[in-house]
């Protein structure tokens, strides 16, 4: 199993949002979590990648045998969990090319293997840029500084692409986004996905689901997993709403 | 020693003072003294000089060299530091002492050399401008500086020269005691003339240094004149540095003044645009830790129209260390259509960090556009872990945003070779290394 999540409790400020979630993924897998405005669905993301916000009262998580609660957000990146931000933040002054030559190169110290030569490094870069439809002036500016809502979430799929994540968090990857910049990002997305890796897609709405297919849909709900279904659910919750579980569940 | 010391000292070496001063220099000592008699050093109890003065510096007793002993071969395995790359025309002072390392002519008319010197061989041009901007200030040291100093360098660019390669002077603090040094530079750039300066403050061995340098630099109309001035000394080092600028019309002037280690410094910078069409652009950053004190005190004042200014001034400031901003931007009446903006940007990396910062603006005409802000903050957290999630570490990320921070004041020096090198030193010097000139004994 890649990811292990039991009984996972969080909490915010001493206000507890995750109530003991259960998940299991595996390689090649595709998860879609949904559910409604405040269930912990991004609380979820920033626990699994580290933020010091947020507080661990109960319960583990474990990644491809390893202990996730024990690492620093950056030895979580380097393992190979990326998230996509709902909010990519602009960096002033730090320019994509150093950002993203730092990022990789630290990988790969990690991984034992020497750092990208500046040519190598260019080359990649150029390739994968191809598969986000990005432009090339973008690389060239400062990290998703000036860069629109589009521009921001391609980015992310971008670095995606030149981590090469075993386990890709995709949180609200969807919001803001065009039909046409929502069709570039899902194509990078599923051009990346691989029998070796696996996606937990966060999303509030069916339709990213549309270009995403996932093999499973868990309804996350006051901080557990409610339901769980085939990508059929997606389209139940579209139809229904989320008060149909809320129903439910009482 | 205190002031009375000073007073003392003075009358007993008069004598000593002006056998071996600038017979240009000379001239204005008397005058000078009776001012700073008046005025003594300042008091926390001087607006100018609140957050930062010298008091307890100046309790130690420091020997001075008023019979300029040339201290040349005693301190020749020194003469190495350089930025490489740049191609200079490198000059010594040591403590106050000119060291004469090179005969090399310079092309062109343009005269190099000791202000003792050029005292007799261009007495018209020397008396013409010399003390014209530090009389006018009201400052104490830059009076005791005109009391005391009695040599420093010499420059002369003639109309229409556009200098080759950049001066470098290396200001060297060296001595096996406790030690001032008072040192007065004279800078006069002809019409339609280009010249960049940079200016390397070093300190060696652990002696407490005091030294007081005055910089007067006239530039003629439509000529560029640039001016870097890069500290890395000692904890034991207080070092009051007065630029003082005449810029006259269609001139441009840039200043960067670069702080990465010092005991205590005050930089203080007086802009005189006196003529229309002018351009000038004053910026400086600040690396400190440990007790570093820095304190920047500006003065760009537009007495002509048409005129653009714009000043940038960052610091980041960690440990126990303290920063001073103080910034006038005065626009004197008649001097319409100006355009002059202030930043102050700084960034607190610990509790104990401190930044006292006074941006101000003083407008008389009434067709302009001015603006100025400070900003105080931290390391942006959202940023960090951004940067954390793509595997970077937490030192390596605060490292790229501190970098990132101060990026915009090293861009904008003029001098690639130069650019280049302070990139690296202000990368090494917030990584905790000695930023050291790669070849400069004096740093090693």
């Amino acid at each position: 199993m890649m990811l292990e999540i039991k009984d996972l409790h969080a909490s915010i400020n001493g206000k507890e949002i995750l109530k003991g979630v259960n998940l299991n993924v595996d390689k090649g897998e595709v998860h879609a979590i949904m559910g409604p405005n405040g269930a912990g669905k991004s609380t979820l993301s920033a626990v699994l990648t580290g933020h010091p916000s947020y507080t661990v009262t109960q319960g583990e998580v474990w990644f491809n045998g390893k202990n996730l609660l024990e690492m620093s957000p950056e030895v979580r990146a380097r393992e190979g969990i990326f998230l996509s931000f709902q909010y990519p933040v602009e960096i002033p002054g730090v320019s994509m090319v150093n950002f993203m030559r730092t990022a990789v190169n630290e990988h790969r110290k990690y991984n034992n293997l020497p750092p990208l030569s500046a040519s190598d490094f260019l080359r990649i870069m150029r390739e994968k840029k191809e598969l986000v439809e990005m432009d090339n002036k973008l690389t060239n500016r400062s990290v998703n500084e000036g860069f629109s809502g589009g521009e921001k979430k391609r980015n992310e799929i971008f670095q995606m692409a030149m981590l090469e994540p075993k386990l890709s968090i995709l949180d609200e990857t969807d919001s803001g986004l065009d039909i046409d910049a929502l069709r570039i990002v899902a194509n990078g997305v599923n051009k990346l996905k691989t029998s070796e890796n696996a996606s937990l897609v966060i999303t509030h709405y069916q339709r990213l689901l549309d270009y995403i297919v996932p093999d499973f849909v868990h309804v996350l709900y006051n901080g557990q997993i409610v339901k769980t279904g085939p990508k059929e659910l997606a389209l139940e919750l579209e139809e229904k709403g989320y008060d149909w579980i809320k129903q439910e569940l009482v | 020693m205190n002031e009375q010391s000073y007073i003392d000292l003075y009358k007993e070496h008069a004598a000593d003072i002006n056998a071996h001063g600038a017979s240009a220099l000379n001239q204005h000592r008397e005058e000078a003294f009776k001012r700073w008699q008046e005025m003594g050093f300042p008091t926390k109890k001087n607006d100018h000089y609140r957050h930062c003065n010298f008091e307890q510096e100046l309790s130690i007793d420091y020997g001075l060299n008023l019979k300029q002993i040339n201290l040349a071969s005693q301190t020749q395995h020194l003469f190495q530091c350089d930025v490489p790359g740049i191609q200079s025309y490198l000059r010594y002072v040591i403590n106050d002492t000119y060291v004469q390392t090179s005969d090399e002519q310079l092309p062109n008319g343009i005269i190099l050399c000791s202000l003792r010197e050029a005292s007799v061989s261009h007495k018209e041009l020397v008396e013409q401008h010399l003390n014209q901007l530090a009389a006018r200030q009201n400052d104490p040291f830059a009076t005791f500086n005109s009391a005391y100093a009695q040599d420093g360098l010499f420059v002369y660019v003639p109309d229409g020269v556009q200098m080759d390669r950049p001066i470098q002077l290396v200001n060297l603090m060296n001595a096996s005691i406790d030690f001032m040094g008072n040192s007065r530079n004279l800078i006069v750039i002809g019409k339609n003339a280009k010249c960049q300066v940079l200016v390397c403050d070093h300190a060696s061995g652990t002696p407490h240094y005091f030294s007081n340098r005055v910089t007067e630099v006239f530039i003629g109309e439509n000529s560029s004149y640039e001016h870097y001035k890069l500290e890395s000394t000692s904890k034991q080092m207080s070092n009051v540095s007065s630029l003082l600028i005449h810029q006259s019309a269609n001139s441009s002037f840039l200043g960067n003044l670069i702080t990465l280690h010092n005991g205590k410094t005050r930089n203080n910078v007086h802009i005189d645009l006196n003529g229309s069409g002018c351009d000038c652009v004053l910026c400086g950053m600040v690396i400190g830790d440990g007790h570093q004190v820095v304190d920047n005190s500006t003065v760009i004042n537009h007495n002509y129209p048409n005129c653009h200014s714009n000043e940038l001034f960052k610091y980041i400031l960690g440990e126990s260390s303290l920063g001073i901003f103080n910034g006038l931007l005065k626009v004197q009446p008649g001097a319409q259509k100006t355009a002059a903006y202030q930043t102050n940007r700084n960034l607190l990396l610990s509790d104990n960090a401190d930044i006292k910062t006074r941006p101000q603006l003083e407008i008389y005409a009434d067709d302009v556009k001015c603006s100025h802000g400070a900003t105080t903050g931290q390391l942006d957290e959202s940023a960090l872990f951004y940067m954390r999630q793509r595997g970077i570490s937490e030192e390596e990320a605060r490292l790229l945003l501190m970098s990132a921070f101060v990026n915009d004041v090293v861009e904008n020096i003029r001098i690639d070779a130069l650019k280049d090198k302070i990139h690296l030193l202000v990368d090494k010097r917030l990584r905790g290394e000695k930023a050291k000139c790669q070849s400069c004994s004096a740093c090693k």
